[in-house]
């Protein structure tokens, strides 16, 4: 079925300023559109890079549909250049990430070599091409490099050639990404941990839109959070709690608490939960950790930055972060109902050892294939998946605490950042479209 | 004699996961033991690395709580679990001495109605005698795909 790719206006109509088509998560014509436009349109998160300390170092990955390699060239500058062949297609890495023999990329086929900034540097019988134009469209090209901008180590790429800027596109939401690097008292962080890869047979949109959904952890979670919280229950007041106790139970707290932890949406379908405090914010201090900060940068600005304890910031579509806990998680959309959940988690450079068992734990316990957590959230997508195919109504509801203002700051059960994924949505979806004629 | 029981635990064990008996198979464990399944290879031991499973006895009893918890929403169409074992081997250590390690490849099969996951391994047992009894100190499992993007696995293996 082709309904919508030469009709920008009924992509549009998908979407109602307190409700989505159900078409949004379910058509494969309209997830191949988001491939073809919004994944290339929107800035995504391709890695760190601390994945890649030295030159030539690489790590492969995808934007959409689409291999690229994210590699270190010779002058220290982090790239991103599509993993492509000039000549045939072929992918040329095929590892998650490697090294680049003698600081040149080279296809396993044919044994062309390309230079880290892509250049095509040797064919193998060159002479077989004397004449043909070394220009876009030939095979002579090299590998085209990729807009690209490294925000502090995290690395984003555009795909289109033409579209909004870094900062125009993210705007004030780079806070989030701020406070998670000043948590180092270096300024610095590193990835570290090893990354969980769970596969979810949901559309990404739903995963995405979870992350600032603030009304469903008391009850999605009652049976694991509620559990861990029950059996510690019965433990003396002053027991030290364990800390997969302590990253368990905010999990279950009331409907209040979420409200009041606040909720800031951007333009762009970008957002953050934990304006005033979140599920982060009761952790135990750890004092060799607070002494370096403060050594750092000092008292009153130690404190202002490990007082931010943002819940989770959606970078849209890709990225969404826990800059208070150092784990992010970055969606990977295969199909309209396949979506592969990556989990990273970092080391603060320059704090102690026990801030990253903090952070490993978290990540376990949350979003792990194994995590109870994640299980009952996973089931939940699943059955959004399964139960719009019924057509007793088009419509999605994203009604709460609705008004036509999207942006700003409100209490963190609003829907507000939901109605703004979707504005943006339909923005990236038809932004460069004309009606056909 | 300590050989073969401690080879009779390492069935028994998977058998009482397969039974649902999680009570029961719960009590196998030492006070202070620990459920760990790595999540790249050759990981050391310890926290400063994301495992898929790091659970000491704390989470192993909120895990098989959960798991009847009637708002345990995963399971409201519950999962059943097949193990199927080689033969445990000793790995390390000398049954007489009241300690060792017992090697076990297998085959885990989790289905959910009409979901089935199939996952294979090494299981490493690390059990001490304690009052003429084994008991499990540590399990390791070492997943063959922990490096795969792996759906959600919701039992024991």
């Amino acid at each position: 079925m082709n309904r919508y790719a030469s009709d920008p206006a009924a992509i549009r109509g998908l979407i109602r300023p307190d409700s989505v088509h159900r078409d949004v998560y379910l058509d494969p014509e309209l997830f191949e559109l988001e491939m073809t436009r919004l994944w290339r349109r929107a800035w995504i998160y391709v890695g760190h890079d601390s994945q890649v300390p030295l030159a030539g170092d690489f790590y492969s990955t995808q934007i959409g549909r689409e291999p690229v390699i994210m590699v270190r060239g010779a002058d220290s500058q982090v790239r991103v250049l599509p993993n492509r062949c000039s000549h045939k297609g072929t992918k040329l890495v095929s590892a998650a990430h490697g090294k680049c023999q003698g600081g040149l990329l080279r296809c396993p086929y044919h044994g062309w070599t390309y230079r880290l900034d892509g250049t095509l540097r040797s064919v193998p019988l060159k002479s077989g091409y004397v004449g043909v134009d070394s220009d876009a469209e030939g095979p002579l090209r090299g590998l085209p490099e990729i807009n690209s901008f490294n925000y502090r180590g995290f690395v984003f790429a555009r795909l289109a050639r033409d579209g909004l800027g870094f900062h125009e596109f993210f705007g004030d939401s780079v806070s989030s990404m701020d406070n998670m690097v000043d948590r180092s008292p270096q300024g610095r962080l590193e990835v570290a941990g090893g990354v969980l890869r769970y596969l979810h047979d949901c559309n990404w949109k739903t995963y995405v839109e979870n992350l600032n959904d603030a009304m469903h952890p008391m009850v999605a979670h009652e049976s694991s959070a509620g559990t861990a919280k029950r059996l510690w229950g019965s433990q003396a007041d002053d027991a030290p709690r364990p800390m997969v106790i302590e990253q368990f139970t905010p999990f279950v707290n009331d409907y209040d608490f979420f409200e009041k932890m606040g909720v800031r949406v951007y333009p762009n379908g970008h957002s953050y939960t934990g304006v005033n405090f979140s599920i982060h914010s009761q952790y135990s201090s750890v004092g060799e950790y607070e002494r370096r900060m403060v050594a750092a940068y000092g008292e009153d600005r130690a404190k202002a930055i490990l007082s931010e304890a943002r819940h989770n910031t959606v970078y849209y579509p890709s990225l969404t972060i826990k800059g208070a806990i150092q784990t992010i998680r970055v969606a990977r959309p295969l199909a309209a109902d396949k979506t592969v959940i990556e989990s990273w988690t970092f080391r603060l450079v320059g704090a102690p050892d026990e801030m990253l068992a903090q952070t490993a734990t978290y990540s376990r316990l949350i979003n792990s294939p194994t995590s109870m957590v994640g299980h009952d959230d996973l089931h939940c997508y699943r059955a959004i998946q399964e139960g719009l195919a019924s057509a007793s109504s088009d419509w999605v509801s994203q009604h709460r605490n609705f008004s036509p203002d999207f942006i700003g700051t409100f209490g963190a059960t609003n829907e507000a950042p939901m109605r703004g994924q979707y504005q943006a949505w339909a923005d990236l979806m038809t932004r460069d479209e004309t009606a056909a004629p | 004699m300590n050989a073969a029981a401690a080879v009779d635990l390492v069935y028994r064990e998977a058998r009482l996961i397969d039974e649902k008996r999680f009570d029961e198979w719960y009590e196998l464990y030492s006070e202070d033991a620990l459920y760990w399944m790595p999540l790249t290879r050759d990981q050391p031991l310890g926290e400063m690395q994301t495992s898929l499973y790091y659970e000491d006895k704390l989470l192993l009893k909120v895990r098989i709580e959960r798991l009847r918890h009637p708002n345990a929403f995963s399971q409201a169409q519950p999962s059943f679990s097949q193990h199927v074992l080689q033969q445990p081997a000793v790995e390390s250590g000398e049954p007489g001495s009241g300690q060792c390690v017992l090697r076990t490849p297998f085959v885990y099969v989790e289905a959910q109605l009409d979901r089935q996951l199939m996952l294979a391994g090494v299981a490493y047992h690390h059990l001490l005698l304690v009052g003429g009894e084994w008991k499990i100190r540590m399990k390791k499992i070492e997943l063959l795909n922990r490096d795969a993007a792996l759906p959600s696995i919701e039992l024991l293996l």
